[in-house]
């Protein structure tokens, strides 16, 4: 480019008055950006915290887990691993509180060896975690110690055990997630796990070893190579690796959707962007006609309006980076509770550079849509102004429209890693810019043609500026209309995942749950239930068994054969299965009949399954199943396949026995049943712990209230991250109708000159902006709806349904704001002078 | 009418048509126009409102395509060649003064004078710039910009920046339309001198007589054709 220097220089001059006005411009950029750097920001920060910190949280290099005993094999595998270890038994039992008589519901972990190798358990008193290999001391979490104002030194019975509380407990390793809301952990060692006589058939049992290896020792080879021995067995082996990935997965729900609303916000921008570049370049023609008039070239007058857009975009994009790098601190903020360690928030110069990166690209993409333009005007405009229309169509335009489009979709496959939802979305974006396109060109269309003759001047006035030269119906319905779109789009999204989330707090969900209730005990339990005016919601035999072999062939032969891709865990579960001869509710027969009881001893015995039980051992109806009921062999038929939903609070059982089979093997009862209020809780907590220690009682109301608070929170962040979006829709709004006023001022300071009134020019613009308004928002919203519901069916996988009344709401504040803005413009005109305005605005 | 042109023709005209198509109908606004002017001379096209006028000075300055016929500026044949090559030859060898100015409103008085020579990459361009602005009686107002002047100031703002690239023919469209007799008298007097001392040539549209009588030569349009041309017209009047 010949003398860069005169245009930087002419660019700089020529932006003098209008740097306010372009600065509008770019601003909309701004918290695009803001919104990209802030989620990338803490993204990173957390993937880097995750890798620091996951040896920590883990303890150990490998865990190896199982709900029950270690098999023999899997043992002599391990043997060949050098270094430490450590082992541990987790099971839930209640626990009694004799000092308060009180009984909690807890989650026991029996440690053996010097668990934890990495980190540490953190008491107080401080470092007193060694105690309980001391005697009979137990670590108790520090929250429920707190909520029953127990002291160390207090006692507590776990099963037929005492135990001495030898600290607070203020960590626990391994996932604790939601159950530590209602089953709070307390330590012991394993050595004293006879004594309390927990272990029994049909308890809730978590078998554990921990490695400590030499640094560098090849872990991750070791597990692959063993992979399918681990799977055979059920054997769960996680590694330091396994588990960063496990704590990046849990994070990558929240991820997707905080991405999207930063993709949103800086679409948002861009189209703000284009907008204004768009209007702005037309408030150039007469300047660029010049230029072009005294012999410069159409490539130098581009270039002047490009540099002052890149710099303002660079400019832009900048102060949206460093308002990002300063919003990201809030977010760990308002996730403390949901994260499993504190996440260290510092400036994250890779997020930065991105952002400005991917910023810079995308706006001046855009700006350059209605830039290119520029190349063309005519200096023929000096002599007269010629119409938009004879104006031919560049190339260029087409050009960059791919490139834009090309950005788009390798922004969203970064984003979402499938380059098939890339497509889709900015095919749904370049749809929805037509559809808006042909709408804009339809009314004006429309309007024109049927504008009704005999209406008043000033209805007809405003009506006609839709299609006359110079206006801004295509412009304005295109922005307006997108940016619309992609609000409700994210509201109509926004309310399907609060709704999805809050429809799992029913208020007349069963709230307790009574497990290991003996037989022997059933009436008793079902008498206190009754005595405290509680229903019996549900109360069902369990008889825990084993699954032998399928197909005519034993579990052994099974996993010997290694052409199968069987999957065990159905086999390897201790099965807890019911008996009874009908549907559950919540449950759906997908094939086959429920069977009825043998009618004598020598039929064969039908059972129902599940449908993913049955998948995961290959089989279907009329297959035969073996068990082992604690001892008893036992050859069952699948007669029918069952579905159940997950999305009520009731036990579920994946293999049910009919009736008149079952009836005296070893057994025990659950009962379900809801409390109305803590009070009673309390008082049935406690008169069931008293008459029977052995029954495990519940509390699903503390479940639900910890997962409501952190579905207040996640909601709370989707409404946080969502107000960015909103608030860069509004600047792109505001921005693109300030502009417009550029637009329509001319002609209002010259109907004024003429002697039109103060309220006939404002009805005028009214009725311009209100049908602008009204328009654009309909397209917009019917494209949310229609774009809402792909999403919610094919990419989230939710029930579609949609509240109207916010919808109504965003229609009518677009509307409301179109018009207000536009009657705000207008009021500058028509408040001063002609004079001055024309001298001002036109000159 | 044939024309054959002279070794130092600056503007040839040659069977000039220009049609502006709207919807269905057609209008011809100018018809077989053809003339050569020479270097030096000072011309006036003069006619009614609507002959055409405008027209013709856009077409010969290379604003706009004639749907016929050539024209050659400065010894190149405009027409076919692109809009960068037809602003390259307006840099450098042509000047423009409008009826309505066409000040740059971003730019100070000075500024909008130093881009011609500013686009050629020209140095000492302020003080070259200023000069003519001082010359043209607004040496004091160099810094303000086009909304802080009157008209006739404006004019005489384009009208320096026309000067300044020292252009070998300017083409004037009613530059004295909008402006009161003292200050029109101010402006013609401008012209007519650099037309003497430089040696340009001026191709002044107007409608005022007084200034048509002052150019060698008038170009008399009717309905899309010249009507009259020649100094002959000239001498008969004087
Ligand atoms: N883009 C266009 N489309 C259709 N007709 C046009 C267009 N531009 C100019 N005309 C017509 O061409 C004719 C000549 O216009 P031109 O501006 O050259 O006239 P003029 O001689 O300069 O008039 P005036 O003295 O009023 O300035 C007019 O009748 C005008 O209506
Ligand atoms: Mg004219």
């Amino acid at each position: 480019m010949s003398n860069l220097g005169f245009l930087a220089r002419t660019a700089l001059k020529d932006s003098r008055k209008n740097r306010g006005k372009l600065f509008m411009f770019m601003s909309s950029i701004i918290l695009g950006i803001a919104a990209l750097v802030a989620i990338n920001s803490f993204n990173y920060n957390l993937v880097e915290d995750i890798d620091e910190q996951a040896l920590s949280l883990m303890g150990a290099d490998l865990v190896v887990n199982s709900n029950r005993k270690i098999p023999e094999n899997i043992l002599d595998t391990l043997a060949t691993l050098p270094g430490e270890t450590a082992s541990e038994i987790e099971l839930f039992s209640m626990a009694y509180l004799p000092r308060i008589d009180e009984t909690q519901f807890m989650r026991i972990k029996a440690l053996e060896g010097d668990f934890p190798f990495y980190g540490k358990l953190k008491t107080e008193p401080a470092d007193a975690h060694d105690i309980i290999k001391n005697g009979r001391y137990a670590l108790v979490d520090e929250g429920m110690m707190l909520q029953y104002n127990l002291v160390v030194g207090d006692e507590i019975r776990l099963g037929n055990a005492f135990f001495e509380i030898g600290a607070r407990l203020k960590n626990t390793f391994g996932a604790a997630g939601i159950t530590s809301a209602f089953a709070p952990a307390v330590y012991i060692s394993k050595e004293h796990i006879p004594v309390t006589d927990l272990v029994q058939p049909g308890s809730l049992l978590d078998y554990s070893l921990f490695y400590k290896l030499p640094k560098d020792y090849p872990i991750d080879q070791w597990k692959a190579d063993r992979r399918k021995t681990f799977r055979n067995e059920n054997v769960r082996v996680e590694t330091l690796e396994d588990q960063k990935e496990d704590l990046e997965e849990a994070f990558s729900g929240l991820n997707y959707f905080l991405n999207l609303v930063a993709l949103v916000s800086l679409l948002l921008g861009c189209i703000g962007v284009a907008s204004s570049v768009f209007i702005y370049v037309k408030t150039k023609i007469p300047s660029i006609a010049v230029f072009r008039c005294l012999g410069m070239k159409g490539t130098q007058a581009f270039m002047i309006y490009f540099l002052q857009i890149v710099v303002l975009g660079l400019i832009g994009v900048v102060i949206g980076a460093t308002l990002g790098s300063a919003i990201q601190v809030l977010i760990p903020m308002i996730l403390t509770d949901l994260l499993p360690f504190e996440v260290q928030m510092g400036i994250s110069w890779k997020a930065i550079f991105e952002g400005v990166f991917i910023g810079l690209i995308i706006t001046i993409l855009f700006a350059l849509l209605p830039l290119v333009s520029i190349r063309n005007i005519s200096p023929l405009r000096t002599l007269r102004a010629s119409d938009d229309g004879e104006q031919k169509r560049d190339s260029l335009v087409y050009v960059i429209g791919v490139l834009i489009l090309l950005s788009i979709f390798f922004f969203l496959w970064r984003l979402t890693a499938e380059p098939m939802t890339g497509l889709a979305f900015t095919g749904g974006l370049a749809i929805a810019f037509l559809l808006l396109f042909l709408v804009a060109r339809f009314i004006m269309w429309a309007v024109k043609k049927f504008l009704p003759k005999q209406w008043n001047f000033v209805f007809r006035q405003g009506l006609s500026n839709l299609f006359r030269p110079n206006n801004q119906t295509q412009t304005l319905l295109v922005s307006i209309g997108l940016g619309t779109a992609v609000l409700t789009t994210l509201f109509i999204i926004q309310g399907l995942i609060l709704e999805n989330v809050s429809g799992m707090d029913a208020g007349n969900q069963p709230n307790i749950v009574l497990y290991g209730i003996e037989s022997k005990q059933n009436d008793e339990v079902i008498k206190i239930t009754k005595e405290h005016d509680m229903p019996i919601l549900q109360n069902v035999p369990i008889v825990t068994m084993k699954v032998e072999g399928w197909k005519g062939k034993s579990k052994k032969e099974w996993q010997a054969d290694t052409t199968q891709n069987t999957r065990f865990w159905a086999a390897n579960r201790e099965a807890r299965v019911s008996y009874r001869d009908t549907l559950d509710k919540g449950e759906l027969l997908i094939r086959g009949v429920m069977p009825g009881p043998p009618s004598t001893s020598n039929d064969s015995i039908l059972i129902s399954v599940d449908e993913g039980w049955a998948r995961g051992l290959q089989v279907d109806i009329g297959d035969e199943i073996v068990w082992n009921v604690q001892g008893t062999r036992m050859k069952t038929y699948i007669a029918a396949i069952r579905k159940i939903e997950f999305k009520s609070m009731q036990t579920r059982f994946f293999v049910v026995f009919p009736t008149g089979v079952l009836e005296e093997a070893p057994q025990f009862q659950v009962m379900v049943t809801k409390s109305p209020d803590n009070e009673t809780t309390a008082k049935f907590r406690s008169a069931i712990g008293r008459t029977f220690s052995n029954v495990s009682v519940i509390d699903l109301q503390s479940i639900l209230v910890a997962l409501n608070d952190i579905l207040d929170k996640v909601s709370y962040i989707i409404k946080f991250m969502a107000a960015f979006s909103i608030l860069t829709g509004l600047i792109v709004l505001i921005s693109s109708l300030l502009l417009s006023k550029f637009q329509r001022i001319k002609e209002a300071v010259l109907l004024r000159t003429i002697g039109a009134s103060r309220s006939q020019i404002l009805k005028i613009n009214a009725t311009e902006y209100a049908l602008l308004g009204s328009l654009s928002a309909a397209t917009g919203i019917l494209l949310a709806l229609i774009g809402g519901y792909l999403l919610a069916k094919f990419q989230l996988e939710l029930d579609f349904n949609i509240q109207w009344i916010p919808i109504f709401f965003v229609f009518l504040f677009v509307v409301a704001l179109t018009v207000i803005i536009g009657m705000l413009n207008t009021r500058e005109v028509v408040s001063k002078s002609p004079l001055e305005v024309l001298r001002k605005e036109v000159g | 009418m044939e024309y054959e042109a002279a070794k130092d023709d600056i503007l040839q005209v040659e069977n000039l048509s220009k049609t502006y198509r709207s919807g269905s109908n057609d209008l011809t606004v100018l018809q077989n126009v053809s003339f050569a002017i020479n270097a030096g001379e000072s011309v006036s096209i003069v006619g009614p409102s609507g002959s055409g006028k405008t027209t013709l000075l856009g077409l010969c300055a290379g604003l706009d395509k004639p749907t016929e016929g050539r024209v050659k500026l400065c010894g190149k044949h405009i027409v076919n060649l692109t809009e960068d090559q037809r602003a390259a030859i307006r840099n450098e060898s042509v000047g423009f003064i409008f009826q309505n100015f066409q000040l740059i409103p971003t730019l100070t008085a000075l500024e909008n004078v130093m881009i011609p020579l500013e686009l050629q990459g020209a140095s000492g361009v302020k003080k070259i710039s200023s000069d003519l602005l001082e010359r043209v009686g607004l040496g004091e107002r160099l810094d303000h910009y086009p909304s802080q002047l009157s008209g006739g100031e404006q004019q005489r703002v384009s009208l320096a920046r026309a000067f300044c690239n020292a252009p070998k023919i300017l083409f004037a469209d009613e530059p004295t339309g909008n402006l009161d007799e003292d200050t029109s008298h101010g402006v013609e007097s401008l012209l007519f001198d650099l037309n003497k001392e430089k040696g340009t040539t001026l191709i002044i549209v107007t409608h005022d007589l007084e200034l048509a009588q002052k150019t060698n030569r008038i170009i008399k349009l009717r309905g899309g054709h010249v009507v009259e041309d020649n100094s002959t017209v000239k001498a008969e009047i004087q």
